[in-house]
């Protein structure tokens, strides 16, 4: 647990920067969830795999988005760190989807360019969907590779890709797939991230 | 051996049955095979966006999702193996049955109707729509097992109302003389992409799901997510790991296909020992 969420867990959190009162539309408008019906009884974060990871809590990210916090609930590492595993949407008493909640902020922070979070998940990001633009489908040792390089990690994980790749596990010629000029323009006008 | 059904189906293995998941694919198709269903992959499939393009783009997700579903022909069920890729291209479906919007924007993207009669089956779907005499498959001689479905039967609120799975791969298994030890990690996402991106904080969830399966006495981990059988297998860092199976491996056994050496030597947790043990295997 690190000390944004010790602070939310003990009390009061003062963060004092100007409130968006249009951010919480914003949200509401592009990820079709009305977050509004959550009463925070906190178990999207008691049944989150990775809230050890995040900076806050998946409740408190709704309670930015309430008080129009646009900075805090967009610079989180949360939002990149969520894996869209739905495990709090299943124990939601409300059935809210977090998981599109957090789709919505990560669009909104790379539209806005805002800071992120979690540099290193969005620069994975990045590498699989290149990878798909020059493939059409994900070739795991190309985006291994090329996020390593980017990430200037090249060695770390050696031993892993070298057994994946024993294992025959890792496909060193990725497939490409047939209608590949065309599949490309699904990509175009699109790198705003 | 268990009623032919003979149906033909679309497949789409999406990207890691056909490499990270090799074996499980094989296994997958021979399982098929034996219970007489016709797999044709679904010609020129591409990746579904994966955990990324809804991520950053959600326009882009769509396209590469229903790109699938407009290529592939309504005259017969399409069948996916990967439960990422299915949650990704049902999610589409189900966007496209109830909001014109969306409608509208795939048949001016692809330029032809959307078929609203089209089957999408997940591969426990497939087994679940089959009537076959499971009684006649073969034993899996007491085999302890846990099984571990991840976040693949967590559903987004929108696909609330389908058919929930839990315990589905007990009752298969058990029906064939597998022992089903109940666990807390059954449904403890693996981790996903972090693996990737944070290894060392996966690796600590990987090892905690593995000390479960363990500390109650299992002797292997049955899954059917190739994602959660390559993270376990690959971020485990315990001493002496149980095997990870995937669950069409086992059913491919049950249905009459062999246990090959070579398709075992694919796993980094070494499942020879267990099943000769259990003498599954010579």
């Amino acid at each position: 647990m690190d000390n944004n969420q010790r602070k939310l867990l003990s009390g009061p959190v003062y963060i004092d920067t100007k409130p968006n009162h249009l951010f919480s539309a914003e949200v509401a408008q592009k990820s079709h969830v009305d977050f509004n019906l959550c009463y925070h009884c906190r178990c999207c974060g008691n049944g989150c795999p990775f809230v050890e990871m995040m900076d806050f809590p998946p409740n408190s990210i709704i309670r930015l988005v309430q008080l129009g916090l646009k900075k805090e609930a967009l610079g989180s590492s949360t939002i990149w760190i969520c894996a869209g595993c739905h495990t709090c949407s299943m124990q939601c008493p409300m059935a809210i989807d977090m998981a599109a909640i957090m789709d919505s902020l990560r669009q909104i922070s790379l539209e806005e360019k805002a800071k992120i979070g979690e540099p290193d998940v969005l620069a994975f990001h990045k590498e699989v969907l290149n990878s798909i633009e020059r493939y059409g489908r994900t070739s795991k040792l190309d985006i291994m590779l090329r996020y390593k390089i980017k990430t200037r990690n090249l060695f770390s994980d050696f031993n892993v890709g070298l057994k994946m790749i024993t294992k025959r596990k890792l496909n060193l010629i990725p497939s490409i797939i047939k209608g590949i000029e065309k599949f490309k323009e699904l990509f175009k006008g699109k790198r705003n991230w | 051996m268990p009623n032919k059904a003979n149906i033909d189906v679309s497949y789409f293995p999406g990207c890691s049955m056909g490499a990270s998941g090799n074996e499980s694919n094989a296994s997958l198709l021979s399982f098929c095979k034996n219970i007489g269903f016709n797999l044709i992959e679904l010609k020129d499939w591409s990746c579904c966006g994966s955990s990324s393009a809804h991520s950053v783009d959600a326009e882009l997700a769509f396209n590469l999702a229903t790109r699938n579903l407009a290529i592939a022909p309504s005259t017969r069920p399409l069948l996916i193996a990967c439960p990422n890729c299915l949650l990704r291209l049902r999610q589409a479906y189900i966007k496209l049955k109830n909001d014109k919007e969306y409608l509208e924007k795939y048949e001016k993207k692809w330029g032809k109707r959307f078929e609203p009669n089209l089957e999408i089956w997940h591969f426990f779907e497939l087994i679940d729509n089959v009537d076959f005499n499971l009684e006649k498959f073969r034993k899996l001689n007491n085999i302890k097992f846990v099984s571990y479905y991840g976040c693949m039967l967590n559903r987004p609120p929108d696909m609330r109302y389908e058919k929930n799975y839990y315990g589905f791969m007990e009752r298969i298994l058990s029906t064939a003389g597998g022992i089903p030890v109940r666990w807390s990690y059954a449904s403890r996402c693996c981790g996903t992409f972090l693996a990737a991106v944070r290894p060392e904080a996966v690796t600590e969830m990987v090892n905690k799901i593995m000390k479960g399966a363990i500390d109650v006495g299992a002797e292997c981990i049955v899954t059917a997510c190739m994602m959660c059988h390559m993270n376990l297998e690959i971020r485990c860092t315990i001493k002496r790991p149980i095997p990870i199976f995937h669950l069409s491996e086992l059913l491919s056994f049950m249905s009459g296909s062999p246990i090959t050496h070579s398709s075992m030597s694919k796993h980094i947790i070494d499942p020879m020992p267990l099943l000769r043990a259990k003498g599954l295997i010579r």
